[in-house]
């Protein structure tokens, strides 16, 4: 039986990963003896995923497609501890921070996650980033394809490609391999979705331009059927449009969406399309061979079968009214019968949205391993997932991560808050993020009101850069400074479901930070007051328009 | 600026900038702007014997792709030379993408160049220096494994 069912890296993977920290130790040392100028150093240690924050230097560590074992999460409590302050941060992009890291200890850290077959290269700085995948992958019912099959193969391509590590500004790729896209592809620098065409043959839709930042933009569709063995060729013609042609006088208009903007997408299409006519042929091209070799290594584990009904569930559910809604929100289905899968939320009230503990990181390591085929997911909502938990052992998976703070039945609900770092660590912040997130979700936490509000996605940015996604949240929220006092702008109706992505659209003035929850509460008041039966808030949005919100809000704050 | 060269005694005739270049295009060496169309040495790589990319900064990466552009399309075989921001963390991704020659004033920077096609010993990518990427070295493995 395989220790895991992912990608398992051979003596290639160790060899270049190890070669790789060396030639940072090296780095560090002669930036440490003045010999790199922090100019020279800067893009060395980004991509190498050390980045410098307001207080210290943050590392910030790959964890490609959202997939670890809970040998290399205990790795990572051990790392937090040993070199850092005893928790982590997992963000959107399936990454962990730490973010008190000093340079000197940052090659050794490095060295400590090589021998878990982990690194940090390239989640940061102007490369190809930690490619992003659904987090339910390999698990869930919709699935047509593994898109993690095809992370690792881009994630290999992109390491260290030599063209491509000084583009015109970073570059991030997701990929979903299911209907119900759960890895925002239109808003990523290139989405890939994987569906299955008339004949029945499966490929990618490629979807370029997307992103959000200072200027949201919906990915539009590249090429609509593209044959996956063809995808790297593509891919490698895509970037190589961009870095000849994306603009490098102004950092901010630099990403590929404003190329595909100002040329458009029929002319990025046919430039694309004219490069790849010469690359398609050549070494790129992926042998059936090679990618079954890969794919092999994502075969799922073999569940026994197990019931599904269970007597113990639905008794605890009657007699139990938070595990009963926790079923609801936290636990979704699994191909396999009587299994499912379960998400640890990362959000208990009150507290930083994402943050773990070494001890709450060894916690879900062990319920991983007897629970879960010691196998775990980091969401891009910032949560963990247990991908392989039989519909039996759900009591006793729902007491374990209540011991550890992670069972709030929050998924998807009004406190399941995605928000960025924001001032309190971040030296390009406006305003603070946690502090606005910890006020919300202390404010609704009330379980019963949160299923009663239904599925409402708040999202905070503390500055226009938009790491915590607040234009796609149903209720987004930005931190701006105005004349050294940090206001919130808020904005409605924003949507990252495939084929309803949809950016909000600021609602009015911004509110000063002890207004937000009182906003945010005459936002949820005048939704519950107008809401059709089983409405979710985005609906009624869409349905009646911002002027009623408008009309509460500002009569309220 | 010293003159770095992997392939012996680097090239002596001046280069051109390109839009001399145009104008007399039998002249055997040609100086490029990272934004000009590299695709027009096509017809005229077998004549050249200096190519010369530019990088105006060390963090501006598009005469990497100009450079696979001459090396893997056009099939120029000439020198491949990089001026400008060429420091010795770049010059394994340089290597990688075709250039053999380098004009740096770093310290270091010819120890580190006679190192750098070894830093790393594997690769994941094809490009310009003809080294065979994992995935290649994993199919004869697995073709080995077979026989």
């Amino acid at each position: 039986m395989p220790d895991t069912y992912f990608y398992r890296y051979d003596d290639y993977d160790r060899t270049l990963v190890g070669e790789r920290v060396e030639q940072f130790r090296d780095q560090v040392r002669r930036r440490l003896a003045g010999e790199l100028t922090e100019e020279q150093f800067k893009p060395l240690r980004l991509h190498n995923g050390l980045y410098l924050q307001l207080h210290a230097y943050m590392l910030r560590i790959a964890i490609p497609y959202g997939t670890l074992s809970s040998r290399q999460l205990r790795k990572l409590a051990d790392i937090s501890r040993k070199y850092d302050r005893g928790y982590g941060h997992f963000t959107t992009r399936q990454n962990l921070q730490l973010n008190w890291i000093r340079l000197e200890d940052a090659p050794d850290a490095l060295a400590a996650l090589a021998e878990v077959d982990m690194h940090a290269l390239q989640t940061s700085g102007n490369c190809i980033r930690n490619v992003t995948a659904d987090h339910f992958a390999g698990a869930a019912a919709d699935e047509i394809e593994d898109p993690r099959i095809w992370a690792e193969i881009v994630r290999q391509w992109s390491t260290l490609h030599p063209e491509f590590t000084y583009l015109p500004r970073k570059f991030k790729i997701a990929i979903t391999g299911s209907p119900n896209d759960r890895a925002a592809v239109r808003v990523h620098d290139i989405g890939l979705r994987l569906w299955r065409n008339d004949e029945g043959e499966v490929g990618f839709e490629v979807i370029v331009g997307g992103g959000l930042g200072r200027t949201p933009m919906i990915g539009k569709t590249l090429r609509a059927f593209l044959p996956r063995n063809e995808l790297l060729a593509y891919l490698e013609a895509t970037l190589r449009v961009y870095n000849r042609y994306g603009r490098r006088d102004n950092l901010y208009k630099a990403r590929i969406k404003i190329l595909v903007h100002e040329v458009g997408v029929e002319r990025m299409r046919a430039d694309v399309e004219a490069e790849y006519a010469e690359t398609r042929d050549g070494l790129l091209g992926l042998s059936s061979e090679t990618i079954e070799a890969i794919a092999q290594q994502f075969a799922p584990p073999d569940l026994p079968s197990r019931p599904t009904v269970v007597g113990a569930v639905e008794a605890l559910k009657l007699e139990d009214r938070d595990f009963a809604l926790w079923l609801k929100s936290n636990v979704a289905p699994h191909r396999a019968a009587g299994y499912a899968i379960v998400t640890a939320s990362l959000k208990p009230a009150g507290a930083p949205p994402g943050d773990a503990s070494a001890v709450q990181m060894e916690g879900v390591a062990d319920i991983a391993d007897t629970y879960s085929q010691s196998e775990l997911r980091v969401s891009h909502e910032q949560n963990l997932t247990l991908p392989h938990v039989a519909i039996e052992d759900l009591p006793a998976v729902y007491a374990a991560l209540g011991r550890l703070g992670f069972a709030e039945a929050n998924v998807g609900k009004i406190t399941d808050i995605i928000a960025c770092p924001g001032l309190d660590y971040c030296a390009l912040a406006n305003a603070r993020s946690i502090p606005v997130a910890q006020r919300l979700s202390s404010h609704f936490a009330n379980l019963a009101r949160q299923h009663d509000i239904g599925d409402l996605k708040i999202k905070i940015s503390g500055c226009i850069n938009a790491c915590g996604h607040h234009h796609v949240g149903h209720i987004g929220i930005l931190g701006v400074d105005k004349n050294g006092v940090e206001l919130y702008q808020i904005s409605l109706g924003g949507d990252v479901d495939f084929g309803r992505t949809a950016l909000g659209t600021i609602i009015g003035p911004a509110v000063t930070a002890d207004k937000v929850v009182e906003a945010v509460d005459a936002v949820v008041a005048t939704y519950l007051d107008v809401r059709n039966d089983g409405e979710r808030f985005v609906d009624t949005y869409r349905r009646i328009g911002a002027q009623p919100f408008k009309e509460r809000l500002y009569e309220t704050v | 600026m010293k003159l770095f060269s992997e392939t012996g005694l680097p090239a002596t005739y001046v280069a051109l900038p390109f839009a001399d270049w145009r104008t007399r295009s039998d002249w055997p060496a040609v100086a490029l702007a990272n934004t000009d169309p590299v695709e027009e040495l096509a017809a005229h790589v077998d004549r050249l014997r200096l190519v010369v990319l530019h990088f105006p900064k060390f963090s501006d990466g598009r005469a990497y792709s100009q450079a696979r552009l001459l090396r893997g399309r056009m099939g120029y075989r000439g020198e491949l030379r990089a001026t400008g921001g060429v420091l010795q963390d770049q010059v394994a991704f340089m290597l990688r993408c075709g250039f053999d020659s380098f004009e740096s004033d770093q310290k270091g920077f010819g120890e580190a160049l006679a190192r750098a096609r070894t830093v790393f010993s594997v690769v994941y990518q094809p490009a310009e220096d003809g080294r065979a990427p994992v995935s290649l070295l994993r199919h004869e493995r697995r073709n080995a494994a077979l026989t």
